[in-house]
């Protein structure tokens, strides 16, 4: 999932500076499962908003909804009567929410509420950790289902640096070593041979290194003319 | 191997020494955080004749410096052989082929390929790290560039390559440990003439390593040459055996470096007047020196050691010391 969390209520604060009136947009995907801009998050951050505002004595009008989508024109459709009568959209979906809100209404304002931080899975309550750089071009049939270029610090492809200590990263004792893990699984299955080859460079034009990228499916195109 | 020069991969001195089966030499020069090109004069000038090539740091510990490539010009006019260090974290394929095109026509003939220190250690944590490719793949790159005379893309370069000695590092004792011989194995394959490892102060361990070594046959196919550095305080050697990754210190040599500083143990921090401070200090770096040699002495009895390599960043005047108490002075000629 797209792992995001809320930025602090001063930043907030800041982009929504001379609005009268301001819609929060919670999203129910992604980072309602991440517990940062789901109902429940968009509710609060707007009470938290006409409380904050309401002290510092320009009590703002704060309203909140939540779609099911941000990212889908035909969820976004359900809320233009409310975008419309808001000053700024505060967005708490991913940075793909705000910009699906940008894009599908240009007349309004809309700023960003969440920092959306990876693509990722919560490994325990209350902690969510890395595991996709969305390469576009995935190499975890070679590396034992364990991600070098999400999860070494140095996206590394031959093997684990000088760095590598009791398990962990050296930039951080609470960062595994991906290539120690790499190693600890292909040594469990008999399959350590697979990091002997010399990988080449990698090919980034896949990657955001590429420009923005695009998938065309024209089997689906065809599909939807019909 | 592709040779020309004579025979020769690069014809630097280095791998002239190395060749020649001379026990070789190499030190370590860290470029100044200015522009002055002065500081890098007055290193070469502690080093020239001690060492028979010197590596000049690539942003070490992700610090910025002055770079490698220009420093070692520097060390190129006051006639002492650079070893130029490279990483990965600050270029991409472009950068570091060009800057390599660019060092070669300069003099250069010896480099020493890195992944490179995070940027997160160094003085500026928020930049974007490169990383387009590995310190294996580097490795590749410039020996395709030497020996098939290609470019990265597979483009053949127009007119003369550059024929480097072409170095890399080994960490004989960072995790996970059994795979370091392969790993090295891996750049040896890749292309990697010679071999700088990381300090070595447990030579035990080091052998054990050396023997994993010498059974995948990769002291035959590169040169490695053991690194060595003195220790300045007991206090510096418990930093390195705790909060370095791979680097081993055994209690033997922190209680040497202990003992060295005695006569002055009995005063408290207080009473300590800035003499006994200086004296306990030249105590400690005396012994540290002579425990460098200890080392050079027991790794030249290694089979498949070439050579040490000698990291005594910032304090570039041991060396003579250290070279000359190894017995290993005067370098020899092979011009």
């Amino acid at each position: 999932m797209i792992v995001a969390e809320r930025k602090s209520l001063d930043e907030i604060k800041s982009l929504i500076a001379d609005a009268e009136k301001v819609l929060v947009v919670g999203c129910g995907t992604c980072v309602t499962v991440c517990f940062a801009g789901g109902s429940r998050e968009a509710q609060i951050t707007a009470a938290s908003l006409r409380m904050s505002t309401k002290l510092d004595g320009n009590g703002v009008d704060v309203s909140d909804v939540t779609v099911q989508r941000q990212c889908e024109w035909e969820y976004l459709d359900e809320i233009e009567g409310q975008v419309k009568e808001a000053d700024i959209v505060l967005s708490l979906g991913c940075g793909i929410g705000v910009q699906a809100i940008a894009e599908h209404f240009p007349e309004c304002w809309v700023v960003p509420g969440l920092n959306t931080a990876f693509l990722g899975l919560p490994s325990e309550q209350g902690v969510w950790v890395e595991r996709c750089a969305a390469c576009g071009d995935c190499i975890l049939g070679l590396t034992g289902g364990i991600c070098p270029i999400a999860r070494c610090s140095k996206t590394l492809l031959n093997g684990p640096c000088g760095g590598s200590e009791a398990g962990h990263c050296e930039i951080d004792p609470e960062v595994p070593c991906a290539w120690q893990l790499i190693y600890d699984r292909l040594n469990s299955k008999g399959k350590l041979h697979m990091i002997l080859d010399i990988q080449p460079p990698k090919n980034w034009s896949t990657s955001r290194d590429g420009g923005p990228r695009k998938i065309v499916r024209e089997d689906l195109r065809l599909a939807a003319e019909e | 191997m592709t040779t020309r020069n004579n025979g020769y991969l690069s014809g630097s001195i280095l791998e002239k020494t190395l060749r020649a089966g001379h026990f070789t030499v190499t030190g370590e020069l860290g470029p100044p955080q200015s522009a002055d090109g002065k500081v890098i004069r007055e290193k070469a000038a502690l080093l020239k004749g001690y060492v028979d090539g010197v590596n000049i740091t690539d942003n070490q510990t992700a610090i910025v410096r002055m770079s490698s490539i220009g420093a070692g010009t520097i060390v190129v006019q006051e006639s002492l052989e650079p070893v130029i260090q490279m990483t990965c974290r600050d270029r991409n394929r472009l950068a570091i082929q060009s800057d390599l095109l660019g060092a070669y026509a300069l003099g250069m003939r010896n480099l020493l390929c890195l992944s490179g220190d995070h940027q997160k250690f160094g003085n500026h944590p928020t930049a974007k790290n490169v990383f387009d490719m590995d310190s294996v793949q580097l490795v590749k790159m410039v020996a395709d560039m030497r020996d098939q005379h290609i470019f990265q893309c597979g483009d053949a370069l127009k007119g003369q390559e550059p024929r480097f000695f072409i170095g890399a590092a080994s960490a004989p004792f960072a995790d996970p440990i059994d795979f370091r011989p392969y790993r090295l194995a891996k750049k040896v394959k890749a292309g990697a003439d010679f071999i700088q490892t990381q300090l070595v102060y447990d030579v035990e361990a080091f052998a054990l390593f050396m023997d994993k070594v010498r059974q995948l046959g990769i002291h035959e196919q590169t040169y490695i040459l053991a690194g060595v550095g003195p220790l300045k305080s007991p206090g510096m050697a418990r930093y390195m055996k705790n909060s370095v990754p791979g680097i081993l210190v055994p209690d033997e040599i922190i209680n040497r470096m202990t003992d060295a500083g005695k006569p002055w143990a009995e005063k408290s921090k207080d009473d300590l007047t800035k003499e006994d401070k200086q004296a306990r200090s030249e105590a400690w770096q005396a012994e540290g020196i002579q425990i460098c040699i200890d080392l050079i002495r027991q790794l030249r009895e290694i089979e498949g050691v070439a050579g040490v390599h000698i990291m005594a960043i910032e304090w570039e005047e041991a060396v003579r010391h250290i070279v000359e108490g190894a017995g290993l002075y005067p370098r020899p000629s092979v011009a």
